[in-house]
């Protein structure tokens, strides 16, 4: 009718955006069908996200292992090349994430600029690593007889990632990163308080090269999902860096080993995500594997 | 007209067995304040010699040793004048070296031939290796990985090592350790102290200033202690997989770090393209090589079936002629268990497989009457659901499985929590890289089986522990970055 | 064996070696120590397969006697010291072998085809062998054409083995490959094979002029292939390592290695041999030690 088109012309009602998990290439609510309210630095009303289960970790888990193989095998060019495209669409979705890190974070603008354009520049810095870091880590092995023998780096494999809890875009990229262009595959709980730029970057993921399932971004309580990531017999590895309670650091770290899951604590300084990151993420999630070959006629 | 080798014993005249033996802190044999226990000669249950059981308190007193000599000598001390050190002790090792196989063999069980051959070569050349990089530090990581500074020591290394390779595993921990500034606590396994204790000897004929090598002898509640202990940064352990998560759980919040390098069930893949004489000699030095007491023991034998009647015909064959018997003898293949408790897990295992329908055979062999002993034996019929297919026996059993297809070759390979070394066997240049490519362990060996440098980085996927040893990356468990 | 193609398919259808793994294997087997009665009877068997060989330009009836006497009796003071199993010359030098043996038991070989080089036609190779048989020569040791080894024309090499063998009539046919030129494990399987496979009675590695001659490796890979080919078609082929074999050290290494490779079956001189000159003084020399107790010296022995 003519009167109310008249209404909404005047005052247009937003479309909110739905903050849902990203497994295996799909935007699933979790499967429990709860959800939970994000606020921003102030405490006002952001969104309302997915708030994921002990089930929507096992399925994220599933994705990753099934996304592992295709992944791994890739060219270290390839990847490159993957990682490299995430970086291309985060540039053009920049003023987006800005405004994110803005309100979650309760930086100013130019702050949320700067750290955008750090985790853009982060990502091109990994995205080069992919066929480099091979030649830095492995090499032949001299060794005392008639063998060729060398030594290689080769994904650990399926990663579960509790992200940093404060820095919600350039943590998550500079803990993401390293783990996918090295060739592993990520299921990676988010920043419980400040979840929407990695709920972003999943929508950025689904767009770009990066095949469904090697990146997994559940949104929700760390103490509630992340025991069953460190206790999950399909994970290989755990990043604890976003685990701030001293007591539940232990106690994923003391589940973690029931398959000796590879474990990165928590820093014991709140880290600066802005320093060189150096190499040393990159090789955590990577195993040496040595060859032998004997030389002969 | 058959051969029959005389027997040819090594001399165990050479080695200078003590009645007791204390513990090596300090720099000085101390007396321990545990119990002490008894350390048999596998093959004739002969008392060797009485150890002293290191206490928490002992290894206490380690620690601080150890904490001592790192915060007043070793960390201090120039590169240069560690490696001098090293190279020492490397030639010490070579100059004993017969003593050190004869005690040795003794001591654990296993064949002269290997402990002279094998254990104490490499034993020096791991010592050889790693003295050079004590001054060269600043070269093996890279640059960025430590923010470009010259790369620390962690500080004190709690060491525990097995009883399957007693001295190399010394020499694996120490080295290392040794080159990259740290000092050490190690505990050798209870029932192989000696050559560790012989070792601690050379530490004092190398004149290593006191407290940079202490050994603490005992078992797991031993071991506890010095993981337990919170002035140990660091905590490498070579073992059983269960312990090596126990471990991890002790640790687990604290600022140690930790490398494990535990159990494996290893696929050793036969092609029907194969060298197959080859193939063979490596099947057998893959599971009989130290009485299969190897965590890369190649205890599944994955065979394509288009050959499998041949390979097997070939490998009866070949064990018929394994000499099993006295340690010391120089003609000897495959020597003793090391301790009747390896031997009952062994028999249980192997009655495990015969109840579970696998086809048990082993070549017509005299065992002798005091010892432990278990005769080279085989499985045929295995398939992967048996026990004996996914456990570790840690003994001379080989469960022969078969294939069809490469993939189905990788699939069963890497069917395991485990994923510390694999075997492939084929003349197809493309199969191996590919073959090397899919398999899930730290270490592939093609065409050959067994093979160990100091320079080549040793260590296993999932759950065979993480970590390096060997190489320059084993010096990355030693340094802060 | 039908067309060339198949008989091409064939040896290059033989399992491959791989030389890392039997040189590992060998080494292995050296560090067999064999003591006191094991070594008392090596020795023995040794010197019992020991083909006492000259092969010069320079050999004349006088040495060739002098060799007679010494492989028939290596030991003088020492009656229980066995005679060699042959002696091997060339096949000018039969007959005065033949004569200055008689019915010791002691047999003669005799290079032919060409020796050492076989660069001739076929009717003089066949010449050359009837000739030795002729003369009295019990063991006739071939030479294959490496060239045409060489070459792929496995069929050429197969051929004139079985001419050759032809010529022979009943004596025993020994077919020299020369490993030294054909350099890899893998020609050596398959030349053991292709000789086996055309009538040899025995496979044997070298003419002992070119370097390297036997060694253990190339040794291990024929007595792998003897006991396959009996596993394959019942029929004992025998093995001759030639050419520098110098110590008895070096002969029991390769003993044990039969041992333990093809089985006690070919332990024997029936089976084996060691084309062999300097050989036999050092087993005696051994043998002293064992018997006396004290080192002995090379005066103390013939030099024939």
């Amino acid at each position: 009718m003519p009167t109310s088109h008249q209404q909404t012309s005047a005052a247009r009602l937003d479309v909110r955006k739905t903050y849902k998990l990203y497994i295996g290439g799909a935007f699933p609510r979790s499967e429990s069908g709860r959800s939970y309210v994000v606020e921003d630095a102030k405490g006002g009303f952001l969104a309302n996200a997915s708030q994921a289960s002990r089930k929507d970790a096992r399925d994220a888990v599933v994705a990753a292992r099934k996304a592992f193989g295709g992944w791994s095998t890739r060219t270290p060019y390839n990847r490159g090349q993957v990682v490299y495209r995430i970086a291309e669409l985060l540039e053009g979705r920049r003023e987006q994430f800005v405004d994110e890190v803005q309100r979650g974070e309760g930086v100013a603008k130019r702050a949320a600029r700067s750290n955008v354009d750090a985790s853009i520049d982060r990502l091109v810095w990994y995205a080069g690593w992919a066929d480099k870091v091979a030649q830095v880590v492995g090499g032949t092995n001299p060794v005392a007889g008639p063998y060729f023998d060398f030594s290689i780096p080769e994904p650990t494999g399926v990663v579960a990632v509790v992200a940093p809890q404060d820095s919600s875009l350039l943590g998550l990229v500079s803990v993401l990163a390293p783990a996918i262009v090295t060739g592993n595959t990520v299921v990676v709980l988010t920043s419980y308080e400040r979840p929407l730029p990695a709920i972003t970057l999943s929508e950025v993921l689904a767009t770009s090269d990066v095949p469904g399932g090697v990146v997994n971004v559940l949104t929700g309580s760390t103490s509630e999902v992340a025991p069953w990531l460190a206790s999950h017999m399909d994970v290989n590895a755990i990043d604890l860096t976003g685990v701030i309670e001293p007591e539940l650091a232990i106690e994923l770290e003391v589940a973690a080993a029931d398959n000796l899951k590879r474990v990165v604590r928590p820093d014991s300084e709140t880290a600066d995500w802005n320093a060189d990151p150096g190499t040393g993420r990159l090789t955590r999630f990577l195993e040496t594997k040595t060859v032998w070959h004997p030389i002969g006629i | 007209m058959a051969f029959e080798y005389a027997p040819a014993p090594e001399s165990r005249a050479v080695v200078d067995l003590k009645s007791s033996y204390g513990l090596f802190i300090n720099g000085d044999f101390v007396e321990g304040t545990g119990h002490p226990f008894k350390s048999v000669s596998p093959a004739t249950e002969e008392v060797l010699a009485e150890i002293s059981e290191a206490s928490e308190a002992d290894v206490d007193a380690a620690v601080k040793a150890a904490r001592r000599a790192y915060t007043r000598t070793w960390s201090k001390m120039s590169g240069a004048e560690r490696a001098k050190y090293l190279y020492r002790i490397a030639r010490i090792l070579q100059e004993r070296s017969r003593e050190l196989a004869v005690l040795e063999s003794l001591d654990n069980g296993k064949p002269i031939r290997e402990s002279r051959d094998v254990d104490v070569p490499l034993v020096a050349a791991y010592f050889f290796y790693y003295a050079g990089w004590a001054d060269k530090l600043e070269y093996a990581l890279p640059q960025s990985a430590n923010g470009g500074t010259h790369p620390q020591p962690l500080g004190v290394a709690g060491q525990i090592i097995p009883w399957n390779f007693p001295l190399l595993m010394l020499a694996w921990k120490i080295a290392p350790a040794l080159a990259c500034g740290n000092t050490v606590v190690l505990k050798p396994a209870e029932t192989t102290s000696l050559t560790a204790l012989l070792f601690a000897e050379i530490c004092q004929q190398a004149d290593l200033p006191p407290g940079v090598v202490n050994i603490v002898t005992g078992a797991g509640e031993t071991g506890r202690s010095l993981v337990g202990h919170p002035d140990v940064d660091k905590v490498a352990f070579t073992g059983s997989t269960e312990v090596g998560k126990a471990i991890a759980r002790t640790v687990a919040g604290s600022n140690k770090k930790v490398t494990l390098e535990l159990g494996g069930k290893a696929a050793n893949i036969v092609f029907d393209d194969a060298p197959v004489d080859q193939a063979v000699e490596g099947i057998v030095n893959g599971i009989f090589f130290n009485q299969g007491h190897v965590c890369c023991a190649g205890s599944r034998l994955l065979v394509q079936e288009s050959v499998y009647d041949d390979v097997l015909a070939r490998l009866k064959r070949r064990m018929s002629t394994l000499r099993v018997g006295d340690p010391l003898d120089k003609n000897t293949d495959v020597g003793a268990i090391n301790s009747s408790e390896q031997l009952a897990k062994i028999r249980e295992l192997s009655q495990i497989g015969e109840d579970e329908g696998a086809d048990r055979w082993s070549p017509t062999c005299d065992l002798p009457d005091r010892g432990f002993w278990f005769a080279p034996t085989i499985f045929t019929g295995v398939s992967q659901a048996h026990r004996i297919a996914r456990e570790e026996i840690f003994g001379p059993v080989l469960s022969i499985l078969t294939f069809r297809t490469p993939a189905e070759a990788v699939e069963k390979a890497n069917n395991t929590p485990f994923g510390l070394s694999a075997g492939v066997w084929t003349d197809k240049g493309s199969r191996i890289l590919w073959m090397a490519n899919q398999l899930r362990a730290g270490v592939v060996w093609a065409n050959t089986f067994n093979r160990f440098d100091p320079t080549s980085p040793f260590g296993g996927y999932k759950e065979s522990g993480y970590g390096r040893e060997g190489g320059r990356h084993g010096l990355e468990a030693y340094l802060a970055h | 064996m039908a067309s060339p193609a198949a008989l091409r398919r064939f040896l290059h259808g033989l399992p491959g070696v791989d030389q890392v793994g039997a040189e590992a294997r060998t080494a292995t087997l050296s560090t067999r120590s064999i003591k006191t009665t094991a070594k008392a009877w090596a020795l023995d068997l040794a010197t019992s397969m020991i083909d006492l060989t000259t092969l010069e330009g320079q050999d004349t009836p006088g040495k060739v006697r002098a060799l007679c006497a010494k492989a028939q009796r290596p030991d003088p003071a020492d009656q229980t010291c066995p005679a060699v199993a042959a002696i091997c010359v060339y096949p000018d030098m039969v007959s005065t072998a033949k004569q200055a043996l008689g019915h010791s038991g002691v047999h003669v070989a005799s290079v032919a085809t060409a020796f050492p080089s076989g660069r001739s036609s076929l009717d003089i190779k066949l010449q050359d062998t009837r000739d030795a048989v002729a003369a009295g020569a019990d063991e006739i040791d071939m030479v294959i054409d490496r060239g045409a080894f060489l070459a792929g024309d496995f069929t050429r090499v197969y051929d004139e083995i079985m001419a050759v063998k032809q010529a022979c009539g009943s004596a025993h046919l020994k077919v020299i490959m020369e490993t030294g030129e054909l350099v890899t494990y893998d020609n050596v399987r398959r030349a053991s094979w292709l000789s086996m496979l055309a009538g040899a009675d025995f496979i044997k590695t070298s003419t002992g002029k070119i370097q390297p001659a036997a060694t253990m490796p190339v040794t291990l890979i024929m007595l792998e292939a003897v006991r396959d080919f009996r596993e394959a078609t019942g029929r004992m082929i025998g093995v001759k390592p030639a050419g520098g074999i110098s110590t008895a050290k070096d002969a029991i290494k390769y003993l044990v290695m039969v041992n333990e490779t093809a089985g006690e079956d070919w332990l024997s001189p029936e089976w084996f041999r060691f084309g062999a000159s300097r050989l036999l003084n050092d087993l005696l020399m051994q043998r002293a030690k064992l018997t006396t107790g004290r080192y002995s010296g090379p005066d103390y022995f013939t030099l024939d």
